[in-house]
This record gives structure tokens, sequence and C-alpha cells, in this order.
């Protein structure tokens, strides 16, 4: 029964399948892009990083269904509107990614930092071939967590009426459907672990030398 | 009127707050169904999560299986149990509940671990048993971190909570959903921002707890 209604409305999962991703992953690589400089901006900053920082983590603690409603009004956009959600994805991204983006850029150790001038690199030059290599894996350990929770958020807009996996539980339960809610969690289910298991493979191609053991690159 | 003016004026109508299906009813069934799907959370998650950080055994599995746990989208599991048990308050307080139990576990474990070894070596020296060490050193050192989970899990809860409305029960969703259903923007805006201040003001009383906690004598300077 269930496989025959897999079967049936395979077309249909696809569509929101392309949907789902549609929203999430601009949402995980904007995360990704807009931490790493408001981080660095909130390290620069002394003074202002504690605000900067718990001001973002502050937004963590806000519900994300009352600001996919609540972001309309600010954006100007409708709240059915597909922009309203990777927008408040990202803010939940970015509440969750910059504290620890900016700890791990902090916890680079001053003697490297002063070694990495001393041969000959710009302050640029520096940033990208010391701190964020040596930040990586925990910029990586924070997409990863960042990726999981975005993919599974991106359910909760159904209830507004907005496409995504999530229409397969809204769907699912006002017409009684058991199998369109299994495949809804499974397919997320899977999603969100393919996700996981791309970063992983990711990290360990631009990181080779953490594969070398526990802690060595630390 | 423009919307955000319309539920500001909403808001500040105190016919609003009142009566059965008033929003000050709908707050306190919000926090009621909160404050049960935590406690139920941490019935789960404390005792295990002391084991594992107590024990130092079990780690892995206990991050692997929480790492699952997570990845269930809390909107597919309310909606598939509540096809099994009818409208009402038992499917949300399931989805609720595993939402809840991994971020108090993790706290848990993580507490109870990042108790220095080499004081819970001088407790055991000192003639403790296990569990003296544990109840005695191990949870009152791990407190903040302990709390800290707790605290993800209740805001997580409070969140999410909205849903239960969904299938049937009361809250804060209850008139969310009505304003959604009748397309009733200030009402929708109003509940909004009732759940926002409510999460943002449960996050300041944890926060505050946990700095006041971090004055005690002899956690002074800890994690």
């Amino acid at each position: 029964m269930s496989v025959d209604w897999i079967l049936e409305n395979r077309a249909h999962l696809l569509t929101l399948t392309v949907s789902h991703l549609g929203l999430s992953l601009p949402a995980i690589a904007a995360v990704l892009v807009l931490s790493v400089p408001v981080a660095v901006l909130a390290n620069r900053l002394r003074p202002l990083r504690g605000v900067i920082v718990s001001g973002t983590g502050l937004l963590y603690a806000v519900p994300s269904l009352p600001l996919f409603i609540v972001l309309p009004v600010l954006l100007g956009t409708g709240v059915r509107d597909a922009v309203n959600v990777v927008v408040a994805l990202v803010l939940f991204g970015m509440a969750l990614m910059v504290r620890s983006v900016a700890d791990a850029l902090d916890s680079v150790p001053a003697e490297v930092r002063l070694a990495a001038t001393a041969q000959g690199h710009s302050a640029w030059g520096r940033f990208w071939t010391v701190d964020l290599p040596l930040a990586g894996p925990a910029l990586l350990a924070g997409l990863r967590v960042v990726s999981v929770s975005t993919i599974s958020l991106v359910t909760v807009s159904a209830v507004l009426g907005v496409q995504s996996l999530g229409s397969l539980f809204t769907d699912g339960f006002q017409r009684g459907i058991i199998p369109s809610i299994v495949s809804g969690v499974v397919i997320t289910a899977a999603l969100a672990l393919a996700a996981d298991l791309f970063l992983m493979a990711l990290g360990r191609a631009l990181m080779p030398w953490q594969r070398t053991g526990r802690g060595s690159a630390s | 009127m423009n919307q955000p003016a319309a539920a500001l004026h909403l808001l500040l109508d105190p016919a609003t707050w009142s009566g059965p299906a008033g929003l000050g009813a709908r707050v306190l069934e919000h926090l009621q169904y909160s404050l049960l799907a935590v406690l139920l959370a941490a019935c789960v998650a404390l005792p295990i999560g002391f084991a594992v950080g107590h024990f130092r055994r079990g780690r892995n599995l206990v991050v692997a299986a929480s790492g699952t746990v997570r990845a269930l989208p809390t909107l597919g599991l309310l909606t598939l149990v509540a096809l099994f048990t009818g409208l009402g308050l038992l499917a949300p307080m399931v989805a609720l509940v595993v939402l809840a139990v991994p971020s108090v576990l993790a706290g848990a474990y993580s507490g109870v671990e990042s108790v220095d070894e080499n004081v819970v070596d001088a407790a055991r020296a000192q003639g403790m048993s296990r569990w003296q060490v544990l109840v005695t050193v191990q949870i009152p050192l791990g407190l903040p971190l302990i709390l800290g989970g707790i605290r993800l899990a209740s805001l997580q809860v409070v969140g999410t909570a909205i849903l239960a409305a969904y299938v049937g029960a009361g809250g804060l969703g209850a008139p969310l959903f009505l304003g959604l259903r009748t397309y009733d923007y200030p009402l929708l805006l109003a509940a909004s921002a009732v759940v926002i201040v409510l999460a943002l003001v449960l996050d300041l009383a944890f926060g505050t707890a946990q700095r006041l906690l971090r004055r005690l004598p002899g956690l002074r300077g800890g994690t």
C-alpha cells in the first residue's frame, strides 16, 4: 500500500524535494558566506564583539514559525513568500555560526600569527592561508550543525503554505495518508544525512591534515 | 491602519487577553505544555546523560542516537503520531519530548564529563562512593552546562509548542493558526510577537540563572 503510494506520487515527491533543496541550500551557503565576515568584524572591533556575538546568538532564541510570520512585515513580502523562509533560515544559521567562527578565529595562537607575519604574509594573505585553515575544523563542525537543522527546519514553513517536503506532512495529516508523512520524514532525514556526509567529505578533501589523528590540527 | 499597528492595537486591548480563548489563557496553556514536555524530557534524558558522563562510556552511541533523533522533522513526527492518536495533546507531547531529549542529554553528559578528573579522583580518595561523587561533586560542578542543555531544550520547546494547535490542542498556536486560516494578519502577527517575547524572556531568565550559578563558591571560573 505504501509502496504503491510512493510510486504513484514519485513525480510529486521529486518536485517537493527539489523545492526543499531550493530553500535550504541557498540558506546554508549564505550562512557560510555571511558568518565569516561578521565573525572577523566581531573579532576586529573588540568592544563590539560581545554585542555582535550575543546579538546573533539571541536570534536563535526566536522561534522559527513566528519569525517566518514576522519577517514579511520587515521585508515587505507576503506571508507565503519563499524569501521569508530563506531569510529566516539564514538568520538562524548565523545565530549558531557567528559565535563558533568568531571563537575559532580567535583561538588561533598569537605566536602562529606573529610567525606568519614574520614570514612576510600580509594581513589578507595570512587570513586566507593561516587563520582560516586553522579555524577550518570548527567552521566545518558549525556548518554541519547548521545544515542538519536548516534542512529539518524548512519543513515547518509548510504550515504557512510554502511548498517543501513539509507539505507531505500537512497534506498527509489533512487527508489521513500515512505513507505521505513517512516518506516526508524519511526523505528529509536522508537529505540531512547526505548533506552531512557531503560536508564531511569536503572537510577531508580541503583539510587533509585532519586525517592523521584527533587534535593534531590544534 | 497598517498591519503592525493593528497588531499592536490588538495586543493593547484588554479584551484580547481575557476569556477562555484569550491570549492570557493561551499563554498559560503554552507554558503548561512546554513545562510538561521539558519535565518529561528531563526525566528521560538526565539519568541517561548522568550515567554516560559518569562512567565515560556509551558517549558515541548517545551522540549518534541524538543526531538521528535531531534529524527527525518535528512537524512530521507530530502529524504522524496524530494520525494514530487523534486530535489532542498526546501527539504534540510526544513530538515535543522527542525534540527536547537530545539537548537535555547533551547538556547532562557534557556537564558531568566537564568536571576535572583530578577533582573526581580526590573525591574518590576521600572515600566517597560512586553515587556520592556523582550527586555531590559531578552534578553540582557540571550544573552550568546541565542547565545550558535544559535552556536550549526549553527554547526549542516553547517555539515548537505552537504546532500543538495544528493537531487540535491549545496554546499560542491556536490564535496563530486561526489568524492564518482567516487571513487575519494582525492576529497572526500579535500571536507570533507574544511567542517571540515569551521565548526571549525565557532565554533571559535562564541566562540570569546561569550567571548566578557561576557566582556560587566552587563554580567560579568554571565553564
